[in-house]
């Protein structure tokens, strides 16, 4: 039996008008590891997630997520995979209830699904208050339980652990960490952070992978070119 | 090994109709935190009858006169509802969220269009009272089964217009002003209809019936705008 | 990449031979009007312009729908050209309609003329076109949105027209029929060859600028590609796709 789909990405091209953002960027990524995506600011990283997303459509190159290419079968995919962007995606006027309601609603998902997740991250007391009130680690893990709503296999975190204090760190865990047993892409400003839980690492440098590699065979002086 | 079941779905959203409830819920829910829009379009109609009263130095105004004063302020009223339909998707990442999640795109034309009219409805329900006491000559109860007809086709035009046209202006630099100039003129089609559909309804000893053409018009307006904009919304959401 | 300069030097010359050739007829052939005089003469530059003008926004919707439908680049720069080459003869046929006005009815504006009303409305439509795109940054998404927003007006036009036309009594001269026109056999020639001459100017015109465009964007890849991304400044902000 064929292993299960994980990412593919062979040439992965896109532009932004006469810009080139990523230039023919591969990587293979096997059902269930966890990639971490280095880079500075303006490497790439979002887009990348956002290509993986299914919110952008590659220019070039061939897409290929938990076995289905994009932007073909873009559809078809969408379920199953979740995006925790650097916004959380939530109104600001509704609760935290009501904006997982919302998400749950839009995914096809039971509502008992949204009390179970803010019992996980430990919002159930807060759930009723308007997410303008909230500080931003709460803010942080409503959109996590937001991003998992749906139990995806593929999670896409960019810089997941922002904000938020190593209690609530503890309480995401088992929803976006190594443990939950998704495929993982995930970004952050703190390389050595990234690399640990990390299978694989691709380093960005102005749009191209700079190198592939697992943790432990990656040389701290690539690293830090890609952030010189 | 997840497979993506147990307390989530499958992969597979809800069909269109339910994620069209989905999200004028959520919009209805938002609007009704907020109120913000609809009072402020509500305001707007009855100090624009109060201007009208005193551009025009008339105690009262009937039949064309009065269509078109009408039509007019309740197109500038929906001015405002139109700059502020998709504000909070392109601030709180609303259209992220919906682009995520496995569902119909069109759904999201629909359920804001449906937003949009029903805010012109409760608009009307205000402002063409006050306009009958403030303005009007003519009494509005014979008239008033055709009246609401024509309305309610208008306001189909205004919603239907309106949303794509905000879809359109929200993407841009200069979202507030693109809205009104672009759906201005398109507009102009359902005005004409509108304000002549209803000139003889509210003339003195005026007819119950609006004239036929003007609105079967405006009926024919509303389904190609409709489909248009259907055909068309999916481009404005992909990227 | 289509080369828009092929044939160009041929088409130029057979335009301006048959602008010469109607504004001889015009001028020497055709018949004086019994009504209007002279100023009637007007005509065979006020109509072939409206109709380019229409013609060419139509023009540029269905460009428009090539690149909904392809993707590819090129048809929203054909699009776009189309567009505001026909935004340029509705310029014209508004002045010229507007001097007409006057000169026949002694306004300078009617609105009782369902045509020349539902031309100003379609002429503000698309005037906000370039304002448009202006304000949209991202090259793509500019493209897109101005391509959505074209073939709406295009399809604008007609019930735009038929709207006007119902709720005003016409005072319109109506000299072009379906069945060929109640035109005098002189007068339609002219007609014919004015018109002729107006659609071959607004084609040149458009070559001449796909072919300006076309260029500059290979000269820009060649620099790109031999002198590196960042030799080659980018663009500033404009309403043309680059």
């Amino acid at each position: 039996m064929d292993p299960p789909p994980g990412i593919e990405l062979r040439g992965l091209v896109r532009h932004f008008g006469e810009r080139t953002v990523l230039r023919k960027v591969s990587v293979s990524v096997p059902a269930g590891a966890t990639l971490a995506v280095l880079g500075r600011n303006g490497a790439g990283k979002s887009t990348l997630l956002r290509i993986l997303a299914t919110l952008l459509r590659p220019h070039g190159g061939e897409v290929s997520v938990l076995g289905e290419p994009l932007p073909r079968r873009a559809w078809a995919v969408r379920g199953r995979l979740g995006l925790l962007p650097h916004e959380p995606l939530l109104y600001r006027d509704l609760s935290g209830r009501e904006n997982l309601g919302y998400h749950a609603r839009l995914h096809g998902v039971a509502p008992r699904r949204v009390e179970e997740l803010l019992e996980a991250v430990g919002m159930t007391e807060r759930a009723a208050e308007p997410v303008r009130l909230l500080s931003r680690g709460m803010v942080q893990r409503l959109a996590v339980c937001r991003a998992v709503i749906h139990a995806p296999s593929l999670l896409l975190l960019d810089e997941p652990l922002a904000n938020l204090d190593p209690a609530a760190t503890g309480l995401v865990e088992p929803l976006i960490g190594r443990s939950c047993g998704a495929t993982r892409v995930l970004t952050s400003h703190d390389p050595r952070a990234a690399m640990a839980e990390a299978d694989l690492v691709l380093g960005l440098q102005d749009g191209r992978a700079a190198f592939v590699s697992q943790p432990d065979k990656v040389e701290p002086a690539a690293v830090e070119r890609l952030y010189a | 090994m997840r497979d993506g079941r147990g307390g989530g779905g499958d992969g597979r959203g809800p069909g269109t109709w339910r994620t069209v409830v989905t999200v004028l819920r959520k919009d209805l829910l938002l609007e009704l935190r907020g109120l913000d829009t609809l009072p402020a379009m509500i305001l707007f109609s009855i100090v624009t009858f109060v201007i009208f009263h005193f551009g025009l130095n008339q105690e009262t105004i009937a039949g064309q006169e009065a269509a078109g004063v009408l039509t007019v302020t309740l197109l500038f009223a929906s001015m405002l509802g139109i700059n502020r339909l998709f504000v909070a998707e392109r601030e709180q990442g609303g259209f992220d969220g919906f682009l995520l999640a496995p569902v119909d795109r069109s759904a999201l034309l629909i359920a804001k269009a449906t937003a949009l009219f029903l805010f012109l409805v409760v608009l009307e329900v205000i402002a063409v009272p006050a306009f009958a006491l403030l303005l009007l000559g003519p009494s509005l109860g014979p008239p008033l089964p055709g009246l609401l007809a024509m309305l309610a086709l208008g306001d189909v035009a205004f919603a239907v217009i309106g949303t794509l046209v905000s879809a359109i202006a929200v993407q841009t630099r200069a979202r507030d002003l693109i809205g009104p100039i672009v759906g201005l003129p398109l507009l102009l089609p359902a005005l004409i209809a509108l304000a002549r559909g209803i000139g003889p309804l509210l003339a003195a000893h005026g007819s119950g019936t609006p004239p036929g053409k003007w609105v079967a018009i405006l009926a024919l307006y509303d389904v190609v705008f409709a489909l248009l904009s259907y055909a068309v919304f999916d481009f404005l959401l992909e990227d | 990449m289509t080369t828009y300069g092929r044939g160009l030097r041929g088409l130029s010359l057979l335009t301006v031979l048959t602008i010469t050739v109607a504004f001889v007829l015009v001028f020497f052939y055709a018949p004086l009007d019994a009504n209007q005089g002279f100023i009637q003469k007007i005509f065979y530059l006020h109509v072939p312009l409206a109709i380019t003008a229409l013609c060419g926004f139509v023009f540029g919707g269905l460009l428009a729908v090539m690149y909904l439908r392809t993707g590819e680049r090129k048809w929203d720069i054909r699009s776009y050209v189309a567009i505001h080459m026909a935004l340029i003869f509705g310029v014209g046929t508004l002045l010229t309609g507007t001097i007409w006005a006057k000169a026949s009815w002694g306004h300078w504006w009617v609105w009782s003329d369902p045509t020349l009303t539902s031309f100003l409305i379609v002429m503000l439509l698309f005037a906000t076109y370039q304002p448009l795109r202006f304000s949209i940054e991202d090259p793509e998404r500019q493209s897109r949105y101005a391509s959505v927003f074209a073939v709406v007006a295009g399809a604008f036009v007609p019930l735009n027209f038929l709207a006007v036309r119902l709720a005003q009594p016409y005072v319109h001269p109506r000299v072009l029929t379906l069945t060929g026109g109640n035109l005098p056999g002189p007068m339609r020639l002219t007609f014919v060859v004015a018109w002729l001459g107006i659609a071959l100017l607004y084609v040149t015109l458009w070559k001449y600028e796909m072919a300006a465009k076309s260029t500059r964007m290979q000269v820009r890849a060649l620099r790109r590609a031999l002198l590196g991304e960042d030799a080659v400044a980018p663009l500033k902000r404009s309403a043309a796709p680059s």
